[in-house]
């Protein structure tokens, strides 16, 4: 297969972002604000987790190695993992998780448009199904961005201070390394600067009903392609890979 | 609506199961407006399949009867039974009736 790393990689990039911000709201799982809206993030969690799985198998299928997807999501320590800094931020309160989640679902639902078009076949396909998926996530937490930021008083500078702190992981979405570039030339990736631009223009229509402010920094962290993460996602892994590592094969 | 302040209004939800089907009520949820209504009659009654369509209605608006009406209301006809159309060949094939 030609570029048989760099498609790995993306693949990696994409299964392990929704993997780890799919955990992240599994943790909300039982202390959701209300009922319904703890169903609703569960919802969205297995959606995540489910697209994981497709884009997880995979890569292990890329690789040739006869890595599972639960090798992959397990066995791998955080160096290896190639997830978006955003995903693995704490979920803090419900407008920081909320913020968070429109960020990067955001995200995906404009690159999942263009990777429905790509000439890799699996790739395709995850993108057609996922991006039903991820347009209701788009939805549902538009409408809690803008019910916050033009809520009261404190919901307005909570979710603004959530939008501040998120803000400098927003900017490693759309940087695009050698691995991007071959992709999107081989017809199997994403335009990021397309990307860019349409989830900058929703960002600023949703930010204006919302009545909040799209954050001025300019500073933005990257590395999380190359494997460099911040410290909260060793202590994310410690946990959701506990079991298998503690029962190595174990199955219900 | 409850009088409890610090909870949202109540909404009776009605899930179609199929396009041309009347759509049945599925149960009620809290929520603080009919967007967000409809979301979370979406995540919550729509988690299998059960649905193409889905009615939100603020709990309110819906007025019923009494268990005080049922002598007044339904036993009358009863006794009426020219009123059911069993009297009618129903042709073969059709359902839902």
């Amino acid at each position: 297969m030609e570029n048989r790393d760099q498609l790995f990689q993306y693949c990696l990039r994409l299964g392990d972002s929704s993997l780890v911000i799919g955990h992240r709201l599994s943790e909300w799982c039982g202390h959701g604000p209300i009922l319904e809206e703890d169903i609703a993030m569960t919802n969205i969690s297995l959606d995540l987790i489910g697209q994981a799985r497709i884009m997880l198998t995979y890569a292990g299928q890329v690789e040739g190695k006869n890595r599972s997807e639960d090798d992959l999501a397990y066995l791998r320590d955080s160096m290896d993992f190639r997830n978006l800094m955003i995903t693995e931020q704490p979920n803090g309160d419900f407008g920081k998780t909320m913020m968070r989640q429109f960020f990067f679902s955001t995200y995906c639902y404009f690159l999942y448009q263009q990777l429905t078009k790509s000439k890799d076949a699996t790739i395709a396909a995850f993108a057609e199904k996922s991006l039903k998926e991820v347009t209701y996530h788009v939805r549902h937490t538009s409408e809690w961005i803008i019910r916050l930021g033009d809520g009261t008083e404190e919901s307005h500078e909570r979710v603004q201070e959530a939008a501040d702190e998120l803000w400098m992981y927003t900017g490693e979405m759309f940087t695009a390394d050698e691995v991007d570039e071959l992709m999107l030339k081989s017809g199997i990736g994403a335009d990021l600067d397309k990307v860019k631009q349409e989830w900058a223009n929703l960002v600023n229509d949703i930010f204006k009903k919302a009545t909040l402010k799209v954050p001025s920094g300019s500073y933005m962290i990257t590395g999380s392609k190359k494997g460099k993460h911040t410290e909260h996602l060793g202590f994310l892994l410690a946990e959701m890979q506990f079991l298998p590592r503690a029962y190595p094969g174990a199955s219900w | 609506m409850s009088e409890k302040t610090n909870q949202w209004p109540l909404w009776e939800v009605f899930v179609q199961t199929k396009p041309g089907l009347p759509h049945k009520h599925a149960g009620s949820l809290h929520a603080a407006d009919r967007e967000m209504a409809l979301l979370n009659a979406r995540d919550v009654y729509s988690r299998r399949g059960e649905g193409t369509n889905i009615w939100v209605v603020p709990a309110d608006a819906i007025t019923a009867s009494t268990p005080e009406d049922v002598g007044s209301f339904f036993e009358p006809s009863n006794d009426k039974p020219y009123r059911h159309p069993t009297f009618y060949t129903v042709p073969e094939g059709v359902k839902h009736i």
